[in-house]
């Protein structure tokens, strides 16, 4: 039987965290994600997890990775001036393939920015954040209940497809309180790394032979391999100047890319036979929800795509959406970033238009509505 | 330990007395002269940049040499140590 | 009959690739005399490095290994101890990575007394990049990025170790190596962070910038200017310009150590709430 609780955005993300099985996190305190580390010090010692507040953002990320590489799934939780700190480590993890989840909760940016308003400026970070070419896969819950769920969905797929997945919100979402349902075990799916099956002196930690997400072992284990930043072979020992380098490269893309059915999720609302489209993510999806409504019962036909998965990007679904909607309005918390992806997927089928509010208060429904009857 | 234990045999050079056995291995050694330089009593010299024993007769098996290679070069065993 | 190092080297490794004369190699065969000495399970045993010269180590050896970030070695193996608490924890680091990018990490690892032992390759310089002068190049002494003499200060990293909470800190060299192998089993037995600053020679980057025409003449720098402790105490002042004491510098036994303070409240906890769940 699931459990109603009436929780804050940050402690659904803990909850969903625990559902999915996670037995560490590292984190450090930042506005407005803070609360994620106090629930998980509440809960994990008393499930035998470790808790670890650490000196800075990229020692929790370090540490993160530390504890997965040893078998257990963990997180951390942060905002913007530490999820740019996180960067070179969060890398690291891409490349060597280890599973974790990184919370972003987006506040008012650059610098120190609006640390108690809402953000979407760090949406492109969450996809380019790192040096050089790396997958990313970025969900974007809205709801209270969708922070819990996504979150589950993050460290299935991290496990899944042995790679970092961030899960980004904004700061309202994060600590607005809505009723949830927790469900009972089982309820949803939890999927766990796969382990190698061969014996450890035959184990290759990056053997690509039988697929593009090798099994991974978990140190002491008995698989006594190595890991390092560095390109490395099949073996996991550095290489340089060698075509493996490249086709590997390519690999940790496709891991993301040739698994986009997998990985994507967005939300569809009142779509179908949509004049002028909204494209909008986070607390500006909810807005667009309600201005949609507004709009429709105007006589207007108007509709939302709301991604789940910001990153890959929904390209399929918005160049199809260009070719029969006149125009696609994309508000965002930022001076316009998802905007340019969805002018990408779009190629001039349809007017592509940008809402944009960066003052730390979330964008009202009203003026979503005022752009989609000017759109008409 | 990847792919079977490899039991790596490299190719080496030895030089026994009745006190000592001494065995370099050219491939690893890189010439820089620590042994020879540190030996106390000049058994070791070097010859197109590899370590060699230059009159085994003087080996004391003092162990220095084997303390201080960073190459894992050289190896001196006591001959009481052999039997 | 001599040691037998390839049990611990993962095959085809060797030869290794730090240059003629450097003493890592010294310092690696001296380490893994250390390990064999406590006989240990090599399944239990994980090797963290940075990024450097140093960082190359656990490469080499057929532990677990992870060779992370440049400074981040201690806090990736952070990661790994808590999650693992009954395993050894090794991290290698050089002078640069340890407390020059890596010195946050390093100051709050050893304030946090969790139980692992870094040993930290010092060799005044930043070897893999070319020479540049690092947090603990000597005074008026030449680096790429001091060509007219280094006017910076240099830590003295036992004392640093100490003061940010280390509860065994300890400092061997490459020229006196058996003491070295005690050094680092001590440091290994300790329970609670062990620090040990090994005094490291680098022919390439360092000494042929500072007038030490070979290696050798570097070690034997070190036999000059590195005194045991004990002996190093009963010297007058005037007798210690430009020697440092070696050996164990601070040992404090029975010390809390960190993750027996985390998993003792968990124990707690578990009593309390009487469910015992994992």
């Amino acid at each position: 039987m699931s459990r109603a609780r009436l929780l804050q955005g940050n402690e659904a993300c803990a909850e969903g965290a625990l559902y999915a099985g996670c037995g560490f996190f590292a984190g450090y305190p930042i506005t407005p994600s803070t609360e994620v580390a106090e629930h998980m010090a509440k809960k994990l010692p008393k499930r035998g997890g470790v808790f670890l507040q650490m000196e800075d953002e990229i020692a929790a990320m370090a540490a993160v990775i530390g504890g997965s590489l040893a078998g257990c799934k963990a997180f951390t939780a942060t905002s913007g001036p530490g999820f740019s700190l996180k960067q070179e480590n969060l890398g690291f993890a891409m490349l060597t393939e280890v599973p974790c989840v990184v919370v972003n909760v987006m506040r008012g940016g650059p610098s120190t920015g609006v640390p108690t308003g809402p953000g979407q400026s760090d949406i492109m970070q969450c996809r380019w954040g790192t040096h050089g070419d790396h997958p990313s896969i970025c969900l974007t819950p809205a709801y209270v209940q969708e922070i819990f769920s996504e979150t589950v969905r993050a460290f299935n797929l991290s496990e899944k497809y042995r790679t970092p997945v961030i899960v980004a919100f904004d700061e309202v979402v994060g600590h607005m309180r809505e009723k949830i349902e927790i469900p009972e075990a089982g309820a949803l799916s939890v999927v766990d790394r796969t382990k190698p099956i061969c014996p450890p002196e035959e184990y290759l930690p990056y053997d690509d032979s039988q697929g593009d997400v090798p099994p991974m072992a978990n140190f002491f284990e008995g698989y006594r391999y190595h890991v390092t930043g560095l390109n490395h072979g099949p073996d996991g020992f550095p290489v340089n100047a060698s075509p493996r380098i490249h086709t590997d490269q390519l690999r940790l893309l496709r891991k993301v890319e040739a698994n986009r059915d997998d990985i994507a999720r967005n939300v569809e609302y009142r779509l179908d036979d949509a004049d002028v489209a909204v494209f909008a993510y986070g607390i500006c999806g909810r807005s667009a929800k309600a201005a949609v409504d507004l709009a429709r019962a105007k006589g207007i036909r108007a509709g939302l795509l709301r991604p789940l998965t910001i990153w890959p990007f929904p390209e399929a679904q918005v160049a199809a959406l260009s070719a029969r909607a006149r125009a696609i309005i994309v508000p965002e918390l930022s001076l316009g970033q998802i905007l340019f992806e969805v002018e990408r997927c779009s190629k001039g089928r349809c007017r592509v238009e940008g809402i944009h509010r960066v003052d730390g208060d979330p964008i009202h429904p009203a003026q979503i509505l005022a752009r989609i009857q000017e759109a008409l | 330990m990847l792919k079977g234990k490899q039991q790596i045999v490299e190719k080496y050079e030895e030089w026994e007395t009745d006190k000592v056995r001494i065995r370099i291995i050219p491939r690893y050694c890189k010439g820089c002269e620590i042994c020879v330089k540190l030996c106390p009593t000049q058994t070791l010299g070097l010859e197109l940049f590899k370590a060699k024993v230059v009159d085994a007769g003087k080996c004391v098996a003092c162990m220095y040499c084997e303390m201080r290679c960073p190459d894992f070069a050289i190896s001196v065993e006591k001959k009481e140590a052999i039997q | 009959m001599a040691f037998d190092y390839q049990r611990y080297i993962r095959g085809g490794k060797l030869p290794h690739i730090w240059c003629p004369g450097c003493t890592y190699g010294t310092v690696f065969k001296s380490l893994l005399r250390a390990i064999d000495a406590q006989k240990l399970d090599r399944n239990d045993i994980a090797m963290v490095s940075g990024i450097g010269c140093a960082s190359r180590l656990p490469g080499y050896v057929d532990f677990n290994t992870l060779h992370t970030a440049h400074g981040r070695a201690l806090v990736f193996a952070t990661g790994l101890k808590m999650a693992k608490p009954d395993k050894h924890v090794l991290v290698v680091s050089g002078d640069g990575d340890a407390t020059a990018i890596g010195g946050n990490h390093f100051i709050h690892a050893c304030r946090r007394n969790i139980d692992m032992t870094l040993l930290v390759f010092n060799n005044y310089t930043y070897g893999m990049t070319g020479g540049q002068y690092s947090p603990t190049t000597p005074y008026g002494l030449s680096a790429s990025t001091m060509p007219y003499g280094n006017v910076d200060f240099a830590f003295d990293i036992p004392s640093l170790a100490r003061g940010a909470g280390a509860t065994f800190v300890a400092r061997g060299t490459a020229y006196h190596v058996p003491a070295l192998d005690r050094l680092i089993v001590a440091a290994m037995r300790h329970k609670g962070f062990s620090v040990v600053e090994i005094m490291n020679a680098c022919p390439t980057a360092f000494g042929k910038r500072n007038k030490f025409k070979s290696p050798t003449d570097l070690l034997l720098w070190m036999k000059e200017s590195f005194v045991p402790v004990e002996a190093f105490e009963k010297l007058p002042p005037e007798k210690t310009q430009g020697k440092l004491p070696m050996g164990i510098l601070h040992s404090r036994e029975g010390a809390p150590e960190f993750c027996e303070a985390y998993f003792a409240m968990v124990e707690r906890l578990k009593e309390k709430e009487g469910t015992g769940k994992p």
